[in-house]
């Protein structure tokens, strides 16, 4: 096991190397010149704007450009805000805990549906369960995030008047009141996270479950005489839940494009309207910052996932 | 279901396509004395804040909708069938460095990027093709560039299995090219998949399309697509919920449509998966 999660690691790596590559890529393929305003600055001698461009090291060749940005990204000197002339990172660090809480309690709700509900499907194909639920889920993930959210604040919110739209972190209140507000402000955004995601994953349960219904060793534990609950849980479900992990780590990246959006809604302070932000401001730090880190969460999300797999698949950590 | 799913996305791009010769309510006609009304028979659709006839606007936004998430889907199987079937025919580092890229490329944050990107190119591009064509060239290609990765993987493993078949040996011992092998033989028989993940690459692409209209990064305030009118309405909803029913209605409509429809060729093309 140790040695298996050695080599993910440094799997990990790569991959990580290859999305900073990119992402610089894209910074400096973008057209614009930092020093174009000095340029056109009849003030500034030429001279002085090459003597400039040479320090900084504007002129150097891409790829030792590329070095020196990488070893200032993992420094963790990411520079500073422009509109608001704060450390980059500590502006990124306050917001990603919000996120991840989002996320994470959303994800709980999107399994809490999607196991469940896949598996009955599966267990009884086509029947009227089968074929209601099929459709619901076809439904929910066709409905995008940012439709389900507003269809929420419109009933909730607006119509019924039980939730409140707009999240605040300042809650005016005390104790065991505070927390209940935390809960009521969080409902609509989990939910609508949650449902999105949890309606794919229906659909993955579904089918995975489906392929392991039909094999041996199935029959062979009914005929023994064993409980269906018995069967469904330690014989069905456990094998059947090893490619969905691999599938759920695959959707991360919609996940967090889920997340984006539905922080913009809610006005959640998280790192995705902090992105947002930071693009309607032309705020480059903080979206190269922000981009990294989705990426990097990504990256982790994945690894997680593959350790996962290690320890529901003993086989794997063994190849 | 899948019948259906095709006559409502029928229905759907014959309004968008016909509808603006029907309904000849202009799309920018600014008329303050019937700003935000609900639907009415002058307006079956309602006006916004400015008065402008929701209906029209829905119209015209669904031709870009559409529009982009078709032309998405080409690029994105342009691109998917080239990478895969390299990796497919050849064996080797091509294969294993294109297969990293496409790894490389599912673990990307997409709309970040995708934010990201639009940021960055959207004003040397409106210069070189118009603000109109410059914004939709961007969209297209970036959206399609982050959605090839599951149909060339699909192309590859199709490749894998179908050129060690009988039919392709006996073209080869015939003396066919590489080339002709690949054009005449293997990818005729590999589409099946490749039509099913164009047609989800469709809905795909127009959830992102409007995602980023909605997140108000898409296509300038001018141009109304169905992402930017529900972006236009979400600062009126107590007041006027129709103005987002109606975009969020259509383009959940539109893409719940082609899901059904990709379902149903996946039934109809790979056997294999209906039980």
């Amino acid at each position: 096991m140790g040695a298996f999660i050695l080599r993910r690691l440094a799997l990990a790596v790569p991959s990580l190397l290859g999305i900073s590559v990119v992402l610089f890529a894209v910074l400096a393929l973008a057209p614009g010149d930092p020093f174009a305003e000095l340029a056109t600055n009849s003030n500034v001698p030429p001279e002085v704007r090459q003597h400039l461009r040479a320090t900084l090291g504007l002129d150097d060749p891409v790829a030792l450009r590329y070095v020196h940005w990488l070893a200032a990204m993992l420094r963790g000197d990411w520079g500073f805000s422009f509109i608001s002339r704060v450390d980059v990172t500590a502006l990124i660090w306050q917001r990603v805990p919000v996120t991840l809480g989002l996320i994470g309690a959303s994800q709980l709700l999107a399994l809490a549906i999607a196991i469940p509900v896949g598996t009955l499907s599966a267990v009884r194909p086509y029947s009227w369960f089968d074929r209601i639920a099929s459709t619901i889920a076809l439904a929910g993930f066709s409905l995008p995030t940012f439709f389900t959210g507003i269809l929420l604040i419109l009933v909730f919110s607006i119509k019924l008047d039980w939730l409140p739209f707009v999240y605040r972190s300042d809650v005016e209140a005390t104790g065991w009141a505070a927390v209940v507000e935390h809960v009521r402000q969080a409902i609509m955004p989990v939910a609508v996270l949650g449902l999105f995601q949890g309606a794919g994953w229906t659909r993955y349960v579904r089918s995975a479950v489906l392929d392991v219904v039909r094999l041996d060793h199935v029959t062979t534990a009914r005929s023994k005489g064993l409980a269906e609950r018995v069967v469904v849980m330690r014989h069905i479900l456990r094998n059947a839940l090893i490619p969905v992990v691999t599938l759920v780590a695959l959707q991360m990246p919609t996940v967090f494009g889920g997340a984006i959006v539905t922080e913009q809604i809610f006005r959640i302070p998280g790192i995705g309207s902090l992105l947002i932000d930071a693009i309607l401001r032309n705020d480059t730090p903080v979206i190269m910052g922000v981009t990294f880190v989705f990426s990097v969460l990504v990256i982790l999300f994945n690894l997680v996932a593959d350790l996962l797999y290690g320890l529901l698949d003993p086989r794997i950590a063994y190849r | 279901m899948a019948v259906a799913s095709l006559g409502v996305l029928a229905l759907l791009v014959a309004a968008v396509v016909l509808g603006p010769f029907a309904w000849h309510m202009p799309i920018d006609e600014i008329d303050f004395s019937a700003t935000m009304q609900g639907p009415s028979l002058a307006h079956p659709f309602g006006t916004d804040d400015l008065g402008q006839d929701l209906l029209a606007r829905m119209l015209y936004g669904g031709r870009i909708s559409l529009a982009v998430g078709f032309a998405a889907m080409g690029m994105a199987v342009l691109v998917g069938v080239t990478i895969g079937a390299l990796a497919g025919i050849s064996k080797g580092p091509v294969d294993m460095v294109s297969m990293w890229v496409t790894d490389l490329f599912l673990s990307l944050p997409q709309l970040p990027l995708l934010l990201l990107l639009i940021y960055l190119f959207r004003e040397p591009l409106k210069a070189v093709f118009g603000p109109e064509g410059g914004v939709f060239v961007l969209i297209v290609v970036v959206i399609g560039c982050f959605g090839w990765m599951q149909v060339a993987r699909l192309v590859r493993a199709q490749f894998f299995s179908l050129r060690e078949k009988e039919f392709v040996e006996a073209a080869r011992a015939l003396g066919a090219t590489t080339t002709r092998v690949v054009w005449r033989h293997i990818l005729p028989n590999a589409l099946g998949p490749v039509i099913v993940a164009g047609t989800i690459n469709v809905a795909g692409a127009i959830i992102a399309e409007s995602t980023l209209s909605f997140l108000g990064l898409g296509f300038p305030p001018d141009i109304p697509t169905w992402g930017r009118l529900l972006f236009d309405s979400k600062d009126h909803l107590d007041i006027a919920a129709y103005w987002a029913l109606f975009p969020g209605g259509a383009i959940f409509l539109a893409v719940m449509a082609i899901n059904f429809v990709g379902d149903g060729l996946r039934d109809a093309l790979d056997p294999r998966r209906v039980l």
